[in-house]
């Protein structure tokens, strides 16, 4: 892998005395889309958590090859937006350099135009979740994290906004790391695959896509 | 919130019915009417003393009020975020807690003199434990998952606090305010009359001594009628201020 964006080693990760994670390595390319999949419980919020360097508790190591910490546009597996700023602050406040057009661009590719000055206690939890990721891509991120940000949605939803985070990836190529539970979604959307296993969880397979994305 | 205005008018002046007459068939010089007090305010406004002292005081309660929920709000904030800061001073704010009024008015009298300054510390120090108690309830409050979000997306501290921090305070900072004032513009007097030679809470005393109801009352009425106005002007705005996005 030529470019490089971030390089994560786990010897191991616990709770207390309760061991989550194993050995993982992890290399994430620049533009790649990587998908994390692995039953409920077995440590993937956890994982995703320490490549975002939210989680520094644990045994091993976490480089950015570029130097610095790239910009990360997060989507957590709640929305977590702040109830009492409006969705369009909500985008501006995650924002380090404020760019109003890229805020209402992204809204308005995921339908949320009209809810710009709306406070997300009056959107439904699929609208909630479009603007959680739509927060994500304001950032002009260089790695993107998501975790399951299409459970709850309905099929169509969770379709359209599949397209959606892949428009904004074509629009704007970034590193992406992807959990979810679903494999056909994983297959959809990664160049890679890395399924979780066991317990400790480490990385028990390594699927490379080959089908163009779709 | 509950009474509509029309109830709230009626109810008032049915009130003030019910003391003008009660007041006249009792002909009691210790039991004064309405009018008389409403007589006595206008006199006591009139010549300046009682717009003098009514200030004084209320100049008395905005630095109490200012102090403690500056002091007492930082106190309690800390005390939420730091178990071991909360560890070390639990007791001393249960005991500060406890400890009556009067008690602590006086030995703060005793400790630092009769002086501007004892007055209002000994009045914020009053209402500083309840204050903490309260913000301490509040920032135990503030959702980790948010602080989380804050931290992903490298807000600036100051974003944080305004954005993320302060909007989920907001309500324990209203609740710790109300009650502070009411609190605080009880106390104000006793501290007054033990210690200030100005003030209502003085000229209460001087009429005390006099037996003068009337003028008493039209001290307190006025004070009563500030501090209604203050929860009319300042906290009921407020409080739909800080609850707008709740709709
Ligand atoms: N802060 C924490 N303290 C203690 N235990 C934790 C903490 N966070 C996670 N765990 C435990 O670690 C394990 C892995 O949690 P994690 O959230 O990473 O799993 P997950 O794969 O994301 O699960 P899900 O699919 O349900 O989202 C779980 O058993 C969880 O109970
Ligand atoms: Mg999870």
């Amino acid at each position: 892998m030529a470019d490089v964006i971030l390089r994560l080693h786990i010897a191991g990760k616990a709770f207390g005395t309760r061991k989550v994670l194993g050995a993982i390595d992890l290399a994430l390319g620049a533009r790649e889309i990587v998908a994390i999949v692995g039953p409920s419980g077995c440590g993937k919020t956890t994982l995703l958590r320490i490549a975002g360097g939210l989680e520094r508790d644990f045994n091993g190591s976490l480089e950015w090859p570029h130097g610095r910490t790239p910009r990360i546009g997060t989507v957590f597996q709640e929305p977590r937006l702040l109830p009492w700023r409006t969705v369009r602050e909500n985008l501006r406040l995650a924002q380090e350099t404020p760019d109003d057009a890229l805020a209402d661009n992204l809204l308005d590719t995921l339908g949320l135009l009209q809810f710009a000055d709306a406070y997300p206690g009056t959107l439904s939890l699929g609208m909630a979740r479009r603007a959680a990721i739509a927060r994500a891509f304001a950032v002009s991120p260089e790695l993107v994290l998501l975790d399951e940000p299409f459970v709850s949605l309905d099929a169509d939803m969770a379709a359209h906004s599949r397209d959606l985070v892949l428009t904004a990836w074509r629009a704007r190529p970034t590193a992406m790391l992807l959990v979810t539970h679903d494999r056909a979604e994983a297959e959809s959307m990664a160049d890679r695959i890395l399924e979780l296993g066991d317990e400790p969880a480490r990385i028990v397979a390594e699927i490379r896509v080959q089908a163009p994305r779709g | 919130m509950t009474n509509s205005l029309p109830t709230r008018i009626a109810s008032t002046l049915g009130f003030l019915a019910f003391w003008q007459i009660g007041a006249m068939f009792s002909d009691n010089r210790l039991l004064p009417s309405f009018s008389a007090v409403a007589f006595e305010m206008w006199r006591l406004s009139a010549d300046g003393t009682l717009p003098l002292h009514l200030g004084i005081t209320l100049a008395r309660v905005a630095a109490a009020f200012t102090l403690t929920l500056l002091l007492g709000g930082a106190l309690g904030i800390a005390m939420g975020r730091w178990r071991q800061l909360d560890a070390a001073l639990d007791s001393a704010v249960t005991l500060l807690l406890n400890m009556p009024a009067l008690v602590l008015i006086v030995l703060i009298y005793v400790w630092f003199g009769l002086t501007e300054a004892a007055a209002i510390g000994a009045v914020a120090l009053n209402k500083l434990p309840n204050t903490a108690v309260t913000l301490r309830e509040g920032a135990r409050a503030l959702d980790p998952a948010l602080m989380e979000m804050a931290r992903s997306f490298r807000m600036s501290r100051l974003r944080v606090l305004r954005h993320v921090i302060l909007p989920q305070l907001a309500p324990y900072i209203v609740a710790a305010a109300r009650s502070g004032l009411a609190l605080i513009w009880k106390i104000v007097l006793v501290v007054e009359l033990l210690g200030r030679s100005n003030g209502v809470g003085f000229q209460i005393q001087i009429h005390f001594q006099l037996f003068d109801v009337t003028a008493i009352l039209a001290y307190a009425l006025a004070f009563v009628m500030v501090v209604q106005l203050i929860e009319w002007a300042a906290f009921q705005p407020l409080e739909r201020r800080v609850a707008k996005w709740r709709m």
